[in-house]
């Protein structure tokens, strides 16, 4: 009887989140045919396309980036590793619309790679040479690719360093190579952290507007907008939302159908000793410049740009409001990241407590916002909290008081809750990994030991899932300082995050002075980074 | 940890919400950056008492005023282009306002006969071409589409909303058939795929990659303003297309009072204060663009492009086949 309590407040939570996506979707049903026919008939197929190739394209590079990065970190002994383990991560931190920017301001005609070239060759005019355009798709495929891979290396790295260290010893001692070992022991039990940190790359790709709007890469999320504002039809572009929402989903369950039988459970700590592998001489020089190498192109230069755009107009972009701006977004993003873990963890624990196949549901359709572009989203988001407004402010003129006004959507609580539904995927999707690791029979010794479910999961599940928490908590954290397209339209008065201050000045085309406040978002979202990598660090 | 964040989450919610306190107060929905329109704003602050606030909102600023309905805080709306502004207008989101002072300071082509609009601003959609290949030219629109210009053109997004209107007056000029035409051969004549802002199109002319671009005529002003991109823009000229026929095409920058403005007397202030001399001549000085008013010139700078016709067609015929200018643009695939 008590754990019905779990199961309904999982669903409650879970049907809250979903309301913006209901929304959408009750818009969707609406008739929208001629624009939907006429898109049909002159673009649509085209953005499929562009979207299928560049998300395919950022996955794949994503894998070839994150998993042997994750994999090194994890398992092998390089000089320097604490160093990098946590620097591989950066690159998260960086806002892609930021990257995109620098990228092409680097390698563009005028920029300095180019110029330097001409004057190597002695080339005069864009006619003499050929040189890779970076406004395409490829181009913004790479961007993606570098900024999104730390998804892939961060639930792997995670995943390797949970599980046991006596499975890859007994594989070792079975005669495995490394590499073997790696293939038939390691991936397979990564595997599932895997898929979600993909699905996270996935999905991130597919709700990127900065990045491929920046590089005139027309998409299926920058089709919603046109779409919507364009042709002012929300009918037809919450039409195109349903049907990338629907591919998520189908490409989820194959996913997770093609994992079903498998069931592994972890009799330990992850890490009871070290175990690395020592890397020596020429391996290790690839390694370290391969690992160094992801830092420093989706980092180090980047930020380094940032750095010489905000000293040369620092006395332009300097003022006072920063620290109000940085404390917005500190505060809101750590909100978030703390409400969406508590979400993640009911939901978590009430699929694990009850067993059923259904309730993995609520997990499912709390993940849902995810996929959606954010400004698409943040009208999802309005239409319930206004009505929510409506029913208050009715309410007090009832009841002869005076109205309050807006109360949810002229407030933070909208972005809040834009971001909750937004992030929650991620996580949701880090506890499920790691929950799904702890074998069943604790459960179960635990309960025959007379614990209840509140105290089980105190004293057995969270100390062991810590590491996964941790990831979810920091992804929702990093994610939420840098979104703009949502905080862009729920903003209240007098209220601004520091995404939204940068793109003042990226929309007037004065990206240079927008270098400074970007810089704090980095500098503000390292902040967690290495606090959680303290956590992550040490050993139990 | 998780309660000292509360507590500050709590603090900035608690001052999130505006106090109503006695000073009098205005707050504005903006299509158009605070810090673009703060100077503007700081001196009638300081005239008047009253306090301004301003929400930058890039897009969907009529679906947030519709959900919001009359519990919506915005008195007023500042909007860039006729397109946008109309949706708007349309969705009935914005009162009739009665005044004599906006109306003997705004001609009346650029304001709503009753009073549920009012432009601010104008700019001109201008040709601007390269000072070295080129110089200054007499070039028309409808020649942009000449086979004769292959390969010498940038333009940005054609559902950019500057491009979408430019291409609106086409169809109420030329009807649909032709722009249908002279788009294909516009896009047959791009030096590479639309891409970038209005400055990315002079930067591209500089950069030898195309000899003549579409870009707002104010963008102009601001870059020579910038040490860096002065250069940039010294090496375009700026043509009003069209001066032997219909003239310019031009935008609007515009405001309008909500339909359930709270404060209803100070939002009139406000209009009234930005259609005034100081106002408009702000806008002048500071963002070059053209002011309504008669008798308040343009910039020295802007002053200096001369003097140009601009078409006469209303900017709400232009609104009204903005719709069908998409169209065409996804039509001809021209972003692709």
């Amino acid at each position: 009887m008590k754990r019905y309590g779990w199961t309904v407040s999982s669903w409650g939570i879970a049907l809250v989140l979903t309301l913006p996506v209901l929304a959408l979707i009750a818009e969707a049903l609406l008739p929208a045919e001629d624009i939907f026919r006429h898109l049909w008939a002159s673009v649509l197929p085209a953005y499929i396309g562009n979207t299928f190739w560049l998300v395919s394209l950022v996955m794949g590079l994503s894998l070839l980036f994150g998993l042997p990065a994750a994999w090194l970190m994890a398992m092998c002994e390089l000089p320097g590793r604490r160093l990098l383990q946590w620097a591989l991560i950066l690159p998260l931190a960086m806002p892609s619309y930021i990257v995109a920017f620098v990228y092409t301001d680097l390698l563009d005609y005028s920029g300095p790679v180019q110029l330097a070239l001409r004057d190597w060759f002695g080339w005069q005019s864009a006619g003499d040479y050929f040189f890779p355009p970076i406004r395409t798709l490829g181009g913004a495929a790479l961007v993606m690719g570098l900024v999104l891979y730390p998804y892939v290396y961060l639930l792997g790295r995670t995943a390797f360093l949970e599980q046991s260290t006596s499975l890859i010893q007994s594989s070792r001692l079975l005669g495995c190579s490394p590499w073997q070992s790696f293939r038939r022991v390691s991936l397979p039990l990564a595997r599932p952290a895997l898929a979600v940190g993909l699905s996270l790359v996935a999905m991130e790709t597919l709700a990127e507007f900065g990045t491929v709007n920046f590089f005139a890469v027309n998409t299926l999320t920058t089709a919603v907008y046109d779409t919507w504002l364009g042709y002012g039809s929300l009918q037809a572009a919450a039409k195109i939302s349903a049907i990338m929402l629907l591919v998520v989903m189908v490409l989820l369950s194959l996913e997770r159908m093609s994992r079903q039988r498998q069931q592994v459970f972890q009799k330990s700590m992850g890490h009871e000793q070290e175990t690395g592998y020592r890397l020596t001489g020429g391996r290790k020089w690839a390694a370290l410049a391969f690992c160094w190498g992801l830092v420093g192109l989706g980092f180090l230069l980047p930020f380094g740009i940032l750095c010489y755009h905000a000293v040369r107009y620092f006395d332009r972009a300097w003022n006072a409001r920063f620290f109000e701006y940085s404390l917005n977004s500190l505060v809101l993003s750590a909100v978030v990241a703390v409400l969406a873990l508590a979400i993640a963890l009911l939901l978590g624990m009430t699929h694990r407590l009850r067993g059923k196949r259904y309730t993995v549901l609520p997990m499912r359709l709390a993940s849902m916002g995810y996929a959606l572009p954010g400004t698409v989203l943040a009208i999802g988001v309005l239409v319930p909290l206004t009505m929510m407004d409506f029913a208050i402010n009715d309410l007090a003129l009832w009841l002869g008081l005076p109205e309050p006004g807006l109360l949810l959507t002229g407030t933070m609580t909208a972005i809040a809750f834009g971001y909750l539904v937004r992030f929650g995927a991620m996580a949701i999707g880090a506890v499920e990994s790691s929950l799904n690791k702890v074998s069943p029979s604790l459960d179960m010794v635990t309960q025959t030991m007379g614990y209840g479910p509140a105290a089980m999961i105190r004293r057995v599940h969270l100390p062991l899932i810590r590491k996964g928490m941790l990831a979810g908590a920091l992804l929702v954290f990093i994610e939420c300082m840098k979104e703009l397209p949502a905080a862009l339209l729920l903003r209240p008065f007098n209220f601004q995050t520091l995404a939204t201050y940068v793109y003042q000045f990226v929309s007037d085309e004065q990206l240079e002075l927008g270098a400074l406040p970007a810089i704090v978002i980095v500098l503000v979202g390292l902040i967690p980074l290495i606090f959680l990598n303290r956590s992550l660090e040490q050993h139990h | 940890m998780t309660k000292t964040f509360s507590l500050s989450a709590a603090a900035l919610l608690a001052s999130s919400f505006t106090a109503q306190a006695f000073a009098e107060e205005v707050n504005v929905y903006s299509n158009r950056q605070e810090f673009l329109i703060k100077p503007i704003i700081d001196t009638f602050t300081k005239e008047t008492g009253i306090d301004v606030n301003v929400v930058f909102i890039k897009d969907g600023m009529g679906e947030r005023l519709e959900r919001e309905g009359r519990l919506s805080p915005a008195d007023l709306v500042l909007t860039v282009d006729v397109s946008r502004l109309m949706d708007v207008v349309d969705k009935e989101l914005t009162q009739a306002v009665q005044s004599d002072v906006l109306e003997a300071n705004i001609p009346a082509q650029y304001r709503d006969a009753d009073g549920k609009w009012f432009a601010l601003t104008t700019r001109a959609r201008v040709v601007y071409s390269s000072a070295e290949r080129v110089g200054k030219t007499d070039i028309t629109y409808e020649e942009l589409a000449d086979p004769k210009y292959k390969g010498k053109i940038c333009t940005r997004s054609g559902k950019h909303p500057y491009n979408v209107a430019l291409t609106a007056s086409m169809i109420a000029e030329h009807g649909s058939e032709y722009t249908k035409n002279w788009l294909q051969g516009l896009k047959a004549n791009l030096a590479q795929k639309p891409q970038g802002g209005d400055r990315d199109q002079v930067k591209a002319i500089r950069d030898g990659v195309c000899d003549y671009a579409l870009g707002n005529s104010y963008y102009y002003g601001a870059m020579l303003n910038d040490e860096e991109q002065r250069e940039w823009a010294e090496a375009a000229v700026v043509n009003f297309p069209n001066q032997a026929d219909r003239g310019t095409h031009v935008n609007i920058s515009a405001v309008a009072m909500t339909s359930h403005a709270k404060n209803k007397d100070a939002a009139l202030k406000l209009m009234e204060f930005l259609s005034g001399d100081e106002a408009q001549h702000l806008y002048a000085s500071a963002n070059h663009e053209y002011p309504v008013k008669p008798g308040v010139e343009p910039s020295e700078l802007v002053k200096g492009w001369g003097d140009f016709k601009a078409d006469s067609l209303p900017l709400t015929e232009v609104a009204k086949h903005a719709q069908e200018a998409i169209k065409l643009v996804d039509e001809v695939q021209y972003d692709l």
